[in-house]
C-alpha cells in the first residue's frame, strides 16, 4: 500500500461517514470508524522489524510539480513511532467514544467527521518530509481541533475555548511557515531529510537564528509550552475522547515532534540548547506548580499534560547538547534524547488512561467537581485500579513506566552542570533543582487526583447522578492503557529495542549511524546514586506537600492569574483599539474624506516633484501677455470670487455662469472656435439646471448664508491650487518633445478630405473617443429619466402615486 | 501667457477646492463647474498658447500658425462629458432635496437601520 495514501484513509473515509450515519441510524457510527485506525495500526506494526533494523521507507504523491510541491511520505524511527501512537491511541479512543457519546443524543457524525480528518492531519505532520506539505497538515490539525473542541458549540466555554486554541497555534504555525520558508531558501530544498544532510552550511546561514526562532515558536504554541500553555486548560471543555487523544497523546506532541524532526539541524545553535531545555523545565515548574490550584479533574490534567511536555522538551534540548560533546561526557547526553522517547510513549499511556477515567466518573457521577467527588473507590473500582496505576505512573512511582522515565530525565538534568558550553557550567546549577521542584508538585497533584475523587467521604447528596461502575465497554480502552503501563515498566528494554533506539537515530544522526551503537540500558534499580536520593526526597517532601494541601491552597487565589489576563487583555485591547482607531478617521462627514485626500494629493504631487528634481521656471516656450487677456483673466478672477463669497447661492450660480462665459471667451481669443460654440452653449444649459435645482431648494433649508470660513479648508484649498499651478509651471517648462499635431495639420485634406482639424479629429482620426462620449451622454440621459421617472418605495417596488409633484 | 495662464488655474482649482469642502450640496456641484473649468484651460495652456490662428485650413494661412487642434479635440470631448455628468448630478441633488428635504450633506447620514 502506498505510504501516502495512507496518510488519506481517514480523510476519505470521512466523506461517507455521514451517510452511515444517516442510513443506520440503529448502529453506533463509531463501530464503523473504529476499522479505520485499527487497520491503520496493524498496518504500521508490519514495519516495526524492519525500522528497528534501521530501514526506512518514503513513497511521493507529486502534487504541483513546477514549484516541487509533492507529499512525501516519510518512515523512519521517529515517525513510525508517532504513526502507531496516533492510530493506537485512536483506536482506543474510537472505542471509548462508542460508549461514551449517545449515539440518540449526539451529532456523531460531525463528531467523527472531525476525529478522522484530525487523524489524517496529524499522520501526515509526522510522516511529511516537505516543510510545505507538514505545515498543510500542520494547519488542518489546528482547524479540526478547533472543530472538535467546539463540539458542543452551544456552549459559550466551548467557544471561547476553541477560539482561543485557534489564535494561539495559528499564531505559531504561520510564524513556522515563516520559519520553512527560510529554511528552503537556505539549503535550497523543501525535503527536511536533504535540509539535515546540509545542516553545517545552514548554520552558517544569516536566515539560520530567524529560522530557528520562528519554528520554535510552532512547537511551543503547539505543544502549549511558556506562555503559550494557556489555550490548553481551555480547550478541555471539548468531549472527553477529544482530550484524551489530541490533548494528551497527539496533537500537544506535535510540537514535541517538530523539534525532535528539527534537532539535527538546529543542535549545533546555543540559542536552540537554551530555549528548549529552559522554556521546557520552566513549564514544567510553573504547571506542575498551578495543577494543585485546579478543583476541574480536566483542569488537573491539563496543567499535568502541559508540565508533562516540557519535561519531555527540556530532554530534548539536553539532548541536543550531544552534539557538542564528546567522550566521557557523551554519553550522559545520550540518555537525554532517549529518555524523552521514552517519556513521550509513557506520557501517552497514563495521560490517555488519565483522561478517559476522568470522562468515565464525569459520566456516571454528572461532575468533574473534585470538591464534590470523593469516595468513588468501592463504587468504581475498576476505575479506580486503572487511577491510581496512571497517577502512580505520572507521580514516578516503582513498578510503572514513570518511574524509569522520571529516573532518567533526573539523570540528564544532574548531567548538564557538567556541560561546559554555553554557560551551562554556572547556571547549570538550577536545573536539576527546578527538576526535582517540579518532581514534588507532580507527585502531589497526582496524589491529590486519585485520592480527592476515590478516597475520602462520599457525597451522594452533591452529585448529579448516582454513581456507579461504567459499562464496561467504556473501560476497555483505559484498562489497556493501564496494563501497557505496567508492562513498559518490567520489559522496557524490548520497548527500546523497537521504539525508542529507531526514533533516537532520527533525532541524533550526528551520534549514531545503527541502532546497535546505542548502549542505553534501562534498568529498574540501578544502585545507591543522587538520583534515587532525589526519588525518596520526592516521595518525602511530595507527601508533605499533598497532607499539608488544604492549609495553603487558598494561597492560590492570590496570585496573579497573569497570562490569561495578558491574553484577554490584547483581544479587549486589539477589538476596542481597532474599533476606536477606525472610529477616529471614518464615520465622518464627505468633506473629511476629501480633506484626506486632497491632503495626501498634496503632499505626494509636490513631495515627489521637489525629491526628484522635477520643478523647474523657464519662459522660452511661453507667448507673449496681450492686453485683452488681462482683460479677461480680471473678469474671469471677479467672477469666481462671486462665486465664493456671495451670501445668495443664486448669486453664486450667476458667478459660475460668468466664469463659463470668460472660459468661452479665452476659447476665442486662443483660437479655439469649435470649443467657444459648444462652452458657450453648454454653460447656458447648465446654468438653467442649476437654476431649476436651486428653485427646488427645500424651503427649510432656504436660508441664505455666507459660506463659514473655515482654516483648514482654506488652508488645504490653497495647497491644492499651489499645487497645480506648480505643477504646470513644471510641466511648461520642461517640454521634451514637440507635438504629434503637425501630423493632422498636414495630413488633414490629403488623408480625411477635411479642413476643420478639430472636428476631424473627432470624428475620423480619434472617432473611438466621441462614440463613447456619445454613449456618456446616453446614460447620463436614460440616467436622468430613470431618476425622475421611477419611484420605488423602501421595499423595492413600484408607487403608483408618485408623492411629490 | 503659459505662465500667468498656471497661477489663473490655479486659482480656479482653489476657488473648486474650497467650494467643494463647503457642507451645501448645490454649493459643492458649484464646484465641480469650476473645477472642470480650470482642468480644461489647463490642457488648453499646457498645448501652447502661441498659434495665431484657428486650426482650421484657410487660404493664406500656414500649417505652423495653427493653434494645437489635439488638446482642442480634447477639450471637446472633456467638456462634453463633464456637462453630461455635471447634468446627472444636478438631477440627483434634485432628487436628494425631494426625498430628504435638505441640502446639508451633514444631515444626509445614513443609520444602520436604513438598510
Amino acid at each position: 500500500m502506498n505510504l501516502v495514501l495512507a496518510i488519506f484513509i481517514p480523510l476519505i473515509v470521512a466523506i461517507v461517514v455521514p451517510f452511515l450515519y444517516k442510513s443506520f441510524k440503529h448502529i453506533h457510527t463509531g463501530w464503523f470508524v473504529l476499522a479505520v485506525p485499527l487497520t491503520l495500526f496493524l498496518f504500521y506494526t508490519s514495519f516495526i522489524q524492519r525500522v528497528a533494523n534501521g530501514e526506512t521507507f518514503s513513497d511521493t504523491l507529486h502534487w504541483v510539480e513546477s514549484l516541487q510541491l509533492s507529499f512525501i511520505s516519510y518512515i523512519d524511527g521517529l515517525s513510525l513511532l508517532f504513526s502507531l501512537l496516533i492510530t493506537g491511541i485512536g483506536t482506543l479512543v474510537v472505542l471509548y467514544s462508542i460508549f461514551y457519546l449517545d449515539r440518540t443524543k449526539e451529532q456523531l457524525h460531525n463528531f467523527y467527521v472531525y476525529l478522522l480528518m484530525f487523524m489524517s492531519a496529524m499522520l501526515g505532520v509526522v510522516q511529511s518530509d516537505h516543510v510545505i506539505t507538514l505545515y498543510l497538515f500542520w494547519e488542518l490539525t489546528s482547524i479540526s481541533s478547533f472543530l472538535l473542541i467546539a463540539y458542543w458549540f452551544h456552549k459559550d466555554a466551548s467557544r471561547f475555548g476553541a477560539l482561543k486554541s485557534m489564535m494561539i497555534t495559528v499564531f505559531g504555525g504561520l510564524l513556522m511557515l515563516g520559519g520553512f520558508v527560510l529554511l528552503s531558501i537556505m539549503g535550497d530544498t523543501y525535503s527536511i531529510r536533504e535540509l539535515i544532510a546540509q545542516a553545517p552550511v545552514l548554520f552558517e546561514h544569516d536566515y539560520f537564528t530567524w529560522a530557528l526562532i520562528l519554528v520554535l515558536f510552532g512547537a511551543f504554541t503547539k505543544s502549549a509550552q511558556g506562555p503559550f500553555y494557556i489555550w490548553l486548560p481551555d480547550a478541555m471543555e471539548a468531549p472527553t475522547p477529544v482530550s484524551a487523544y489530541l490533548h494528551s497523546a497527539t496533537m500537544v506532541k506535535a510540537g514535541i515532534y517538530l523539534v525532535a524532526r528539527f534537532t539535527p539541524i538546529f543542535a549545533a545553535s546555543e540559542l536552540w540548547i537554551w530555549l528548549v531545555t529552559a522554556t521546557g523545565l520552566l513549564t514544567l515548574v510553573w504547571c506542575s506548580f498551578f495543577a494543585l490550584k485546579q478543583t476541574d479533574l480536566k483542569g488537573i490534567l491539563a496543567f499535568s499534560t502541559v508540565s508533562q511536555l516540557g519535561l519531555i522538551m527540556s530532554l530534548l534540548g539536553a539532548g541536543a547538547m550531544a552534539y557538542h560533546v564528546e567522550g566521557a561526557a557523551e554519553t550522559v547526553f545520550k540518555y537525554a534524547a532517549f529518555a524523552a522517547i521514552f517519556h513521550l510513549i509513557n506520557h501517552a499511556t497514563f495521560k490517555g488512561s488519565l483522561f478517559m477515567i476522568v470522562g468515565i466518573i464525569d459520566h456516571e457521577t454528572g461532575t468533574r467537581d473534585i470538591k464534590k467527588l470523593g469516595g468513588l473507590m468501592s463504587l468504581m473500582p475498576l476505575s479506580f485500579t486503572v487511577a491510581m496505576i496512571g497517577s502512580l505512573s505520572m507521580a514516578g512511582v516503582p513498578f510503572f513506566n514513570g518511574f524509569l522515565s522520571k529516573e532518567m530525565f533526573l539523570t540528564a538534568m544532574l548531567s548538564i552542570t557538567e556541560f561546559g558550553f554555553f554557560h551551562f557550567d554556572t547556571w547549570g546549577v538550577l536545573f536539576p533543582i527546578i527538576a526535582w521542584v517540579a518532581s514534588v508538585f507532580t507527585f502531589a497533584y497526582s496524589l491529590y487526583f486519585v485520592a480527592h475523587t476515590f478516597l475520602g467521604k462520599h457525597q451522594p447528596d452533591q452529585l448529579p447522578k448516582k454513581a456507579h461502575e461504567a459499562p464496561i465497554g467504556m473501560l476497555v480502552s483505559p484498562i489497556i492503557l493501564a496494563v501497557l503501563v505496567v508492562t513498559i515498566f518490567f520489559i522496557p528494554n524490548i520497548v527500546a529495542t523497537y521504539f525508542i533506539k529507531p526514533a533516537v537515530i532520527a533525532i541524533q544522526p550526528f551520534l549514531y549511524s545503527t541502532t546497535a551503537d546505542i548502549d542505553v540500558h534501562i534498568s529498574a534499580w540501578h544502585g545507591f546514586n543522587t538520583e534515587l536520593l532525589m526519588t525518596l526526597g520526592i516521595f518525602v517532601v511530595g507527601f508533605v506537600v499533598f497532607m499539608t494541601l488544604t492549609k495553603w491552597q487558598h494561597h492560590y487565589n492570590k496570585m496573579p492569574n497573569g497570562l490569561n489576563f495578558l491574553y484577554d487583555g490584547m483581544m479587549t485591547l486589539s477589538d476596542q483599539g481597532m474599533n476606536r482607531l477606525s472610529n477616529m478617521y471614518m464615520g465622518k462627514s464627505n468633506q473629511t474624506y476629501l480633506l484626506y485626500m486632497l491632503g495626501s494629493f498634496v503632499v505626494l504631487v509636490l513631495g515627489t516633484l521637489f525629491t526628484q528634481g522635477g520643478f523647474a521656471f523657464s519662459t522660452t516656450h511661453t507667448a507673449p501677455v496681450r492686453f485683452y487677456d488681462i482683460v479677461i483673466i480680471a473678469v474671469l478672477v471677479v467672477g469666481t470670487l462671486i462665486t465664493i463669497f456671495t451670501k445668495s447661492r443664486l448669486t453664486s450660480i450667476i458667478g459660475l455662469g460668468v466664469v463659463g462665459y470668460t472660459v468661452a471667451l479665452f476659447f476665442v481669443i486662443f483660437n479655439a472656435p469649435d470649443l467657444a460654440l459648444t462652452q458657450l452653449v453648454i454653460e447656458t444649459i447648465s446654468v438653467a439646471l442649476f437654476l431649476l435645482c436651486f428653485y427646488h431648494l427645500p424651503k427649510n433649508s432656504r436660508k441664505e448664508n455666507r459660506m463659514r470660513f473655515q482654516v483648514n479648508r482654506f488652508i488645504i484649498s490653497l495647497a491644492v491650487g499651489a499645487t497645480v499651478t506648480i505643477v504646470a509651471i513644471a510641466a511648461q517648462s520642461q517640454k521634451l518633445m514637440p507635438s504629434i499635431s503637425e501630423y493632422y495639420k498636414e495630413t488633414v485634406y490629403s488623408l480625411a478630405g477635411g479642413g476643420n482639424i478639430v472636428n476631424v479629429i473627432l470624428v475620423d482620426y480619434r472617432g473611438f473617443d466621441t462614440l463613447f462620449e456619445i454613449a456618456v451622454l446616453g446614460i447620463a440621459g436614460i440616467g436622468i429619466y430613470g431618476l425622475i421617472k421611477l419611484r420605488l418605495d423602501a421595499k423595492g417596488k413600484e408607487k403608483k402615486h408618485a408623492e411629490n409633484k | 501667457m503659459e505662465i500667468v495662464m498656471a497661477f489663473v488655474i490655479g486659482f480656479l482649482f482653489m476657488a473648486a477646492t474650497y467650494l467643494m469642502l463647503s457642507r451645501s450640496l448645490l454649493r459643492i456641484i458649484i464646484g465641480t463647474g469650476l473645477l472642470s473649468h480650470g482642468v480644461h484651460l489647463l490642457v488648453l495652456t499646457m498645448g501652447g498658447l502661441g498659434g495665431e490662428a484657428p486650426p482650421v485650413l484657410a487660404d493664406g494661412v500656414e500649417a505652423s500658425q495653427f493653434a494645437d487642434p489635439l488638446p482642442q479635440a480634447l477639450i471637446l470631448t472633456a467638456i462634453v462629458i463633464a456637462f453630461g455628468v455635471t447634468a446627472f448630478i444636478l438631477v440627483v441633488a434634485y432628487r436628494a432635496y425631494q426625498s430628504l428635504e435638505t441640502d446639508n450633506t451633514t444631515h444626509m447620514k445614513g443609520s444602520d437601520s436604513d438598510e
